[in-house]
């Protein structure tokens, strides 16, 4: 196994708060026990730092055990370091030889603020959550097994599809910084099954517009995200998303509904609801990428007419 | 909005319109601006397809090329109507394609220092939409040069322009390079295009890929021989 500590070089991301610019800090930390977990060693730069009265490396842990999704930043250019399946608290040091440089990122997104140096909002993730990521029915209390007999194949698939901890490496990646992953995975889950199917339609259109509405970008099929997945959640889910889709789209009766904070400033003052103080503020960013959305389509359609009325007149004047 | 309504009085217009709004609401969201690329795509690899077909008459010479253009011609209206849905087409693949570029980069507005690729990617879904603006740069270039609508085909036949611009090596260069630029185009296009459409199911997703990248080299092969065909051997 080799040497048992190992000294490498932080160079890692340092920023305030979401004001602040932010910038690389090199930090050198030597004596790192190679059995140690990547957010050990964070611990031991932070106890140095703490010990030398400088401001600790902030970033998101909870169960350290590879589940609950909260830990993650980009390591050397890949969300959750160079192991497949894994999330960052799983990392090990013993990845890393001595005299190592290793370059760590928090997730990149329009969507995701930084919050401090490794730490992100990924607030989004729950709002697209509350669009429609849930059953609302009175389940009550644990059915009869089997009174609804669900296919071993599509269990399967749902629980596959329900592996997702939620933890944003699949934005992170994504070189659209896209949700669609996330989102499908969400989707899949509920609408693979008897539960989920009766708001399927509903769900997939307001996840999707929700998730549209916070600025994550469009899928364009890299796969990237189902390389770094620590849960291997496949883009067949992301097949299944678009199915859904088009399916709510064109067949549903279904519409569009977005959580209250997602609203659109000037819709939300002519409803009562809205008047309530404990009313989140109107999110500014939505409303104006809602209406640039608006704008683009709009030109894209006019833009188009034009170019078929410019061709149609073309080619009339040539035949005459 | 406002200006066609006096035009067409009709009852209950601005009802239509509203009612109308969950096609721009499905169309205008990230997954109908796919569903658009994907739909105007797999029309082109049809057009690329027939367009092959059509031009492997050149194989069987000046006569056989030229009876081709003529049969073509000779359908008239019908042609017509296929070149404005080809336009069509072709305006809603390069628009969309552009706003989900510009939509994709402003995503990120914050770039990551080290960028390394956790695999999946590949060099053709990478180049997506710098190999998209480099075909638009081609097709202009293409239907410049051979078109009807702006080459006069009344004096010569269109076996003795296109002989005529391969005798010129650049323009067997910059063809040959278009093609390979179309296949890279391809690669990615054909499976991303069921992808998206939703159509990805673990019998036929396979066979959907290897055809993907069979359809690539058979355009890269097909079209890139011909240039160099007339150039050389004819």
């Amino acid at each position: 196994m080799g040497s048992d500590t190992i000294n490498i070089t932080l160079k890692v991301w340092r920023q305030k708060n979401a004001a602040d610019k932010g910038r690389f800090e090199t930090i050198a930390v030597n004596d790192v026990d190679s059995h140690m977990s990547f957010l050990e060693m964070l611990d031991t730069a932070n106890e140095k730092l703490i010990l030398a009265g400088k401001d600790p490396i902030a970033f998101d842990n909870d169960c350290r055990e590879g589940i609950c999704g909260t830990c993650g930043c980009v390591v050397d250019g890949i969300p959750h370091g160079p192991n497949k399946a894994m999330t960052l608290c799983q990392l090990h040091m013993r990845k890393f030889a001595d005299g190592d440089v290793i370059a760590v990122e928090p997730w990149r997104a329009r969507a995701f603020k930084v919050l401090k140096d490794l730490m992100v909002d990924r607030g989004p993730l729950d709002k697209i959550i509350q669009a429609g990521g849930y059953v609302s029915v009175n389940t009550g209390s644990a059915p009869d097994a089997n009174a609804i007999p669900i296919p071993m194949e599509v269990a399967e698939k749902a629980m596959d599809a329900a592996a997702c901890i939620g933890c944003g490496a699949c934005v992170a990646t994504c070189p659209n910084a896209s949700a669609m992953l996330f989102v499908s995975a969400k989707v899949s889950q509920l609408a693979l099954l008897p539960q989920g199917k009766p708001e399927a339609a509903q769900r997939a259109l307001s996840m999707v517009a929700t998730m549209d509405a916070l600025g994550f970008g469009n899928c364009t099929n890299h796969k990237a995200c189902e390389a770094v997945c620590p849960k291997e959640v496949s883009i067949v889910n992301i097949a299944r998303l678009n199915r859904e889709f088009i399916k709510a789209g064109v067949t549903s009766e279904a519409e569009v509904d977005l959580p209250l904070a997602l609203v659109p400033a000037a819709e939300k003052s002519a409803k009562p609801r809205a008047a309530s103080p404990e009313a989140p503020k109107p999110a500014k960013p939505v409303a104006q990428s809602t209406s640039g959305g608006m704008v683009l389509t709009g030109s894209i359609y006019i833009l188009t007419f034009l170019f078929v009325l410019g061709f149609i007149w073309q080619s009339l004047a040539s035949f005459l | 909005m406002v200006w066609p309504l006096p035009l067409i009085p009709q009852p209950n217009c601005m009802e239509r319109m509203r009612t109308m709004a969950w096609l721009t609401q499905t169309l205008g969201s990230s997954i109908g601006k796919k569903v658009l690329m994907a739909v105007s795509g797999l029309s082109f690899i049809g057009f690329l397809a027939g367009h092959l077909a059509g031009n492997l008459t050149i194989y069987g010479g000046a006569d056989a090329f030229n009876g081709y253009a003529e049969q073509l011609h000779a359908l008239g209206p019908f042609l017509a109507v296929a070149e404005f849905g080809l336009l069509g087409l072709f305006a809603i693949h390069v628009l969309v394609g552009l706003v989900l570029f510009w939509q994709n980069f402003q995503a990120r507005p914050v770039r990551y220092a080290v960028n390394k690729s956790p695999g999946g990617k590949t060099i053709g879904s990478a180049t997506m939409p710098y190999t998209g603006v480099l075909i638009l740069l081609f097709i202009i270039f293409h239907l410049s040069n051979f078109s009807r609508f702006f080459v006069d085909q009344s004096a010569t036949t269109i076996y003795q322009i296109v002989s005529n611009a391969f005798a010129n090596p650049v323009y067997v260069g910059l063809y040959v390079l278009a093609m390979l630029v179309v296949a890279l185009h391809v690669s990615h296009g054909f499976w991303s295009l069921f992808q998206t459409l939703g159509l990805n199911h673990s019998k036929y997703m396979p066979a959907i890929t290897v055809l993907g990248v069979v359809l690539s080299v058979v355009f890269a092969l097909g079209f890139g021989f011909l240039p160099v065909y007339i150039a050389f051997m004819a």
